[in-house]
């Protein structure tokens, strides 16, 4: 954070800026940046840049982290709740050669996490920064087609059709059938898509110590929600918001109470559940915890008995 | 022209409906450019009435339905509305929020054709409740149960709450879109042209069921329609338009029994007979 509004040219990649993007970009994107935190879920309009990654790979997220991050800062990418995949690795490089930054995986390490669709499962603490990549920031995009719509239905306040969607989960399923992207209203005021996150993680968001903020490239929207903002997933009084269950802990690290990833281990049905959040997997792994696919004894032989 | 008008107003007086007119409209004209979409019009609402409002296509009817229910503003003139407290409101000197707000509450709008007054990818039930979302209910159970109410209040079967207006046919599209307008039991509906395009026996269907409703909640309605059968059916009152203006306005059965403007006689004349 804080980058220095010049900086020296460095040896390995003079013919960029720090981070990037030009200093008057990283300005523009600071000004919308801090204008989403003085209205918490509120879209800011961008002037978004051409990244060197296509539309949908996080351009909007990046230019976030380009904008905020500074020589001292420590990053973490998360993709999927993993640091081991294309686009996470891609961007951790990114960062490191255009801004030669510290990078980790530890999320207790990292000053900022840009992610794409998960919220760690170690809680952020108070200083850290959660950069979310968003493909479609509107929330009321597949109810109401008309962008001038959708603007006046946020300007009014007019939040009827999201639950009109609801409504039309419950009558055609019986329960409320959106699992990510799941609405949510922040300091009941504005109401935004969290990216789509599964709605396991819409807690986490509520009164998070975190500054989170929102990037969409190929929109051109920034959005924020300042630490300890309420942020309250919508419902019905008869049927109110739930998040996901798992009937079986980490198959390697054994934790309950974590997003797990179904992984399909053969063709005649064979299948593991593990922690999406690796860094949160492997700590508990360091610390002595098994599951049953690691050889816990006493999950293995319940596992037989059943 | 002058007399009938007059006797209009003796009888809202002698029948007492109501001192304050619930809608009035002032001098409202609305220009496209060099063009008339309609001008100089005027007249009064009362709380339980039934304009109609005819003419052949082209006679500025639907702008001037428009026009009074705020969906498009007005080059000049006033339209004030009676609140539910009392107050006598002008209508493009609210604001935005207050304006919309008793467009989804207090006031209905059945569009001649339902696809523009329904959401077609979702349900019957969601289509009737979801004015009710927008005024703050947040019951599921609740909802659901006004929704299978109200279709059954315009015959629509309680199994199909569930069913997308899509696989409904005209006439029932027709009525649903009036109970998605009823369900905040609104005190004024405006209504384009609510029969066009549903065959007679759907069309008296329809117009049965609206004198019905009409009648019951006590709704006061502008009605646009060019078909003469159905003003006389609805309305108490109605108003002949010709090329944006009012040529003609009066008691509906005094209008059509003896029309006075030669351009009503014609419209009265070329009633089919079958």
């Amino acid at each position: 954070m804080n980058a220095p509004l010049t900086q020296e040219p460095t040896e390995t990649l003079a013919r960029y800026n720090f981070a990037y993007l030009d200093e008057q970009t990283k300005r523009m994107i600071r000004r919308a940046i801090l204008k989403g935190i003085a209205i918490p879920g509120y879209q800011v309009p961008f002037a978004s840049r051409e990244m060197p990654m296509p539309y949908g790979w996080g351009t909007g997220g990046v230019q976030v982290t380009a904008s905020i991050i500074g020589p001292d800062d420590v990053l973490k990418v998360i993709d999927q709740g993993a640091d081991d995949t294309t686009n996470a690795v891609s961007i951790r490089a990114f960062f490191a050669k255009t801004a030669s930054v510290e990078t980790t995986t530890v999320t207790t390490d990292a000053s900022i996490i840009q992610t794409r669709h998960r919220i760690p499962e170690t809680p952020l603490q108070e200083g850290q920064i959660l950069v979310y990549q968003v493909p479609i920031p509107e929330p009321l995009r597949f109810l109401e087609p008309r962008e001038t719509e959708t603007r006046k239905m946020h300007a009014l306040e007019e939040y009827g059709l999201m639950h009109v969607k609801l409504y039309e989960d419950i009558a055609r399923n019986g329960h409320i059938a959106t699992t990510y992207a799941y609405p949510v209203k922040v300091e009941g005021r504005y109401v935004m898509d969290p990216s789509p996150t599964p709605k396991f993680d819409n807690p986490k968001m509520h009164r998070s110590a975190a500054l989170q903020l929102f990037g969409a490239g190929r929109e051109k929207r920034i959005y924020a929600i300042p630490p300890h903002t309420d942020v309250v997933s919508l419902d019905f009084e008869d049927h109110p918001f739930e998040i996901q269950h798992f009937e079986q802990p980490c198959a390697l690290c054994g934790a309950e109470q974590v997003y797990l990833d179904e992984v399909v281990l053969d063709d005649r049905g064979g299948r593991m559940f593990v922690c999406s959040d690796t860094d949160h997997c492997e700590t508990r792994r360091a610390g002595g915890h098994r599951g049953t696919m690691l050889g816990d004894p006493f999950l293995a032989e319940e596992k037989e008995v059943s | 022209m002058q007399s009938a008008q007059e006797q209009d107003s003796a009888r809202m007086q002698t029948s007492g409906v109501a001192e304050h007119p619930l809608l009035a409209v002032e001098g409202i004209t609305r220009v496209y450019g060099e063009r008339i979409g309609c001008a100089d019009v005027s007249f009064e609402l009362f709380a339980g009435e039934v304009l109609a409002i005819v003419g052949e296509s082209g006679s500025g009817k639907t702008t001037l339905l428009n026009c009074i229910s705020s969906r498009l503003s007005p080059t000049c003139g006033r339209v004030s509305y009676r609140m539910r407290d009392g107050q006598t409101a002008d209508i493009y000197k609210m604001a935005e929020a207050e304006r919309r707000h008793l467009m989804r509450t207090d006031w209905g709008f059945v569009h001649q054709n339902p696809i523009d007054g329904l959401r077609m990818t979702v349900s019957a039930g969601a289509n009737v409740g979801e004015r009710l979302m927008a005024i703050g209910d947040r019951h599921y159970g609740n909802i659901r149960n006004s929704a299978i109410e109200w279709l059954e209040r315009v015959e629509i079967a309680a199994d199909r709450v569930d069913d997308q207006p899509r696989a409904f046919s005209g006439g029932m599209r027709q009525r649903l879109q009036i109970a998605r307008n009823l369900v905040t039991e609104p005190r004024l509906v405006f209504m384009d042209e609510p029969t066009g395009g549903l065959d007679v026996s759907v069309q008296a269907r329809l117009l049965d069921l609206l004198r019905g409703l009409v009648s019951d909640l006590g709704l006061a309605v502008v009605v646009v329609t060019h078909d003469l059968a159905v003003a006389r059916l609805l309305s108490d009152r109605m108003i002949v338009m010709k090329d944006g203006r009012v040529i003609e306005a009066g008691l509906t059965d005094r209008v059509l029994d003896d029309p006075r403007a030669p351009y009503t006689q014609l419209l009265v004349s070329s009633i089919l007979q079958v």
